[in-house]
């Protein structure tokens, strides 16, 4: 048991001289990710402001001018152009100058004033289906409710004692957790998840096989270390590093975007480390199948991409095919991205998130597992 | 280990890959304060057998013991007390030459004032007692090499497994090299080395030589020259090729080889100069022929040829 542990912490103190001597690498471990975090915490975001957009209008009359106001006004809209040529539109498209254009027939506002229905045509440029989306809704938001205001005034013109009392139904919108609905704090705690995969990954999956690449593997083999202490003198440095970068990135998340941190610390501390458990895992895995460092790299970027897009970071899990939700099961990935977003931003503890936790801990240990059953003290 | 029983035994060991038999039935001992040098072309099977004997591959069929440990059954077993130096030792590049040792050592469980001494006397010996702070990175080919094998001798191993370990060393290291190697004899080790080195399969006590997985010839570099069936001469001419390619073949003549500005040619009978020398003079080729003793490449060579024909 002596013996045990002085040759794990001799391990241990190799690996992090090796890791920690050079300038360069020290650097590495903290500066990207911190730096990819602000980065990537202004650029996440799924809102839609400033569309570019052209304006088509055959009518030129108060009506039509009023309703092409009402764009400009709004922030979702930058009118760009005003054209006089349908022709025109098709190459603003095309070289994305514009991603929609509102053509408004002639004899829009006299259709108004007879009360019937006016039509004006929306093109938008759907290659983007999220933008064109939520973009046609905002536009619809925008004409529906100059559409009702017209209507209130030409009522009260014509009936005023029936407009006060036109029937509606009104939606009184209560946002739980994150009442502004901004959709930074949504993605902020996501891509702590995303930055603690990659640095994770690639650190453990080129950790073993590079030693087998120097040559000292071999060399290792032939002392009585055990493959356990082996195994473990890889990962507790690499687990060590993630956990302070996650501390760090975490710590960009609550005070530079000021994502609120509404559960407790040690709710998330834990899930941290359960999913570290899991990353360091299968990083370890790929580590003792592959053959070079490239290999192990190159099995790594395969996993990580469908581990993010099957995480719920960006589009929700529910909206999958039921074969793949069932798939995501086994992704680390997708129980931390839950823990994150429930701690941060519902401020709920374990009694709540104990099946993500318990689905962190049974991956980790099984792929902790795997890994050392899988390395052999052998070159075969 | 028993009482007269041989710090390496080896018993019918055999080893595949697909495709290839790479040991093929090798038998073979090494016995305590010895240096045996296992010879052999590229892809004899020489580092597939000190891995086996390092319990890092696992043999297909035969027996392997080291120090007293049956290897089939418990490949771990003889660790603490066998050294083994692949042909790139494994050192970590960004560790000193100090840190290095103590890590090495420290798997080993050898630590404290012994480690110490041990270091220190191996460092000296090795000519690098100055290098100590230095990253092992830093460090020549030859002082790497040296570096290696200090480590992989820190624990006082009683067997010693060397696979080309002066492979790209320059001759002043190589000379250190073996210095280290006869003065741990003396411990009463057990030293196995490969070589591709013929000068230094002349320094070990036995040799045997390998050629595609098989063992050839083993006995001591003396024996193997007395026993030597056929003669050696050695014939000194201005432009021994063409000379070379004249002689192949002939009746009574073995394997033909350029050595410097002349030829070594095995003949059966000492006997067969004068008739060498009149077929060189019918071609019109002045030449001086005389007999020489074998040397351990002459050995190998004409081994080879046998072993082919």
């Amino acid at each position: 048991m002596r013996a045990m542990l002085s040759r794990l912490r001799h391990m241990l103190v190799k690996e992090f001289i090796q890791v920690l001597r050079d300038k360069r690498t020290r650097f590495l471990l903290l500066g990207p990710p911190v730096i990819q975090m602000v980065v990537f915490g202004y650029a996440a975001t799924l809102e839609i402001k400033h569309v570019p957009m052209a304006v088509l209008d055959y009518d030129q009359s108060q009506a039509s001018r009023e309703l092409v106001s009402r764009f400009e006004g709004s922030r979702y809209f930058d009118v760009r152009y005003r054209l006089t040529d349908r022709r025109q539109v098709a190459d603003l498209i095309d070289r994305g100058e514009v991603t929609m254009a509102v053509e408004i027939d002639a004899g829009f506002a006299r259709l108004l004033g007879k009360g019937e229905t006016a039509h004006a045509q929306v093109i938008v440029d759907a290659s983007n289906s999220n933008t064109a989306l939520v973009g046609l809704g905002y536009l619809n938001e925008v004409a529906g409710s100059y559409a009702r205001e017209y209507q209130l005034a030409s009522l009260s013109r014509t009936a005023p004692l029936a407009a006060g009392g036109l029937p509606t139904i009104v939606l009184d919108k209560r946002p739980w957790y994150n009442t502004d609905m901004s959709s930074q704090w949504f993605f902020v705690p996501g891509v702590i998840g995303n930055l603690m995969l990659v640095i994770v990954m690639t650190l453990t999956a080129v950790s073993v096989v590079r030693e087998r690449e120097i040559g000292t593997l071999e060399q290792i083999m032939v002392t009585p270390i055990r493959r356990s202490e082996f195994i473990l003198g890889k990962t507790i440095p690499f687990f060590l590093i993630g956990g302070l970068d996650a501390t760090l990135i975490s710590a960009v998340g609550t005070f530079w975007f000021k994502v609120p941190l509404r559960g407790s610390v040690w709710v998330l501390a834990l899930g941290t480390v359960l999913f570290l458990l899991g990353a360091l895992g299968i990083g370890l895995f790929i580590s003792t199948v592959s053959a070079t460092q490239q290999q192990a790299m190159v099995t790594s970027f395969f996993f990580i991409m469908p581990a993010i897009i099957f995480s719920g970071f960006g589009s929700p899990i529910s909206s999958m095919p039921t074969f793949l939700q069932y798939l995501t099961l086994l992704n680390p990935m997708r129980y931390f991205q839950t823990v994150l977003r429930s701690v941060y931003l519902k401020g709920v503890g374990i009694d709540v998130l104990w099946p993500q936790m318990a689905g962190m801990a049974a991956i980790g240990i099984f792929m902790l597992s795997v890994s050392v059953l899988r390395f052999h003290k052998s070159l075969e | 280990m028993k009482e007269g029983e041989s710090p390496i035994a080896v018993r019918g060991l055999t080893k595949s890959f697909p495709g290839v038999r790479a040991v093929d039935g090798l038998t073979f001992s090494v016995e305590r304060g010895e240096i045996f040098g296992l010879v052999g072309p590229d892809g004899a099977g020489k580092t597939t057998t000190m891995r086996m004997l390092a319990g890092v591959l696992t043999p297909e069929a035969g027996e392997v013991r080291v120090a007293g440990c049956d290897l089939v059954k418990d490949p771990e077993g003889a660790k603490q007390r066998v050294s083994y130096m692949p042909q790139r030792f494994g050192l970590y590049e960004e560790l000193t030459v100090d840190e290095n040792i103590r890590f090495y050592a420290r798997l080993f469980q050898v630590k404290g004032k012994a480690c110490e001494e041990r270091a220190a006397r191996l460092l000296a010996g090795a000519g690098m007692s100055e290098f100590r702070g230095r990253l092992a990175g830093k460090l020549s080919g030859g002082m790497k090499q040296k570096l290696g094998l200090v480590c992989a001798l820190i624990h006082t191993p009683e067997v010693i497994l060397l696979d080309e370990p002066t492979n790209g060393v320059d001759p002043v290291s190589r000379r250190e090299f073996w210095a280290i190697l006869y003065s741990l004899l003396g411990e009463g080790v057990s030293i196995l080395t490969t070589t591709s080195y013929l000068d230094e399969a002349e320094r070990c006590h036995r040799i045997a030589l390998l050629h595609e997985g098989r063992l050839l010839f083993c006995d001591t570099p003396a024996a193997l020259k007395a026993n030597f069936a056929g003669q050696v001469l050695s014939i000194v001419t201005g432009d021994p090729r063409p000379v070379a390619s004249l002689l192949e073949g002939r009746p009574g003549v073995g394997s033909v080889m350029v050595v410097g500005d002349g030829l070594h040619v095995v003949v059966d009978d000492p006997a067969r100069v004068a008739q060498l020398k009149n077929e060189l003079a019918a071609a019109g080729v002045t030449a001086s022929i005389e007999a020489v003793a074998p040397t351990v490449e002459d050995l190998f060579v004409e081994a080879v040829r046998r072993g082919k024909g």
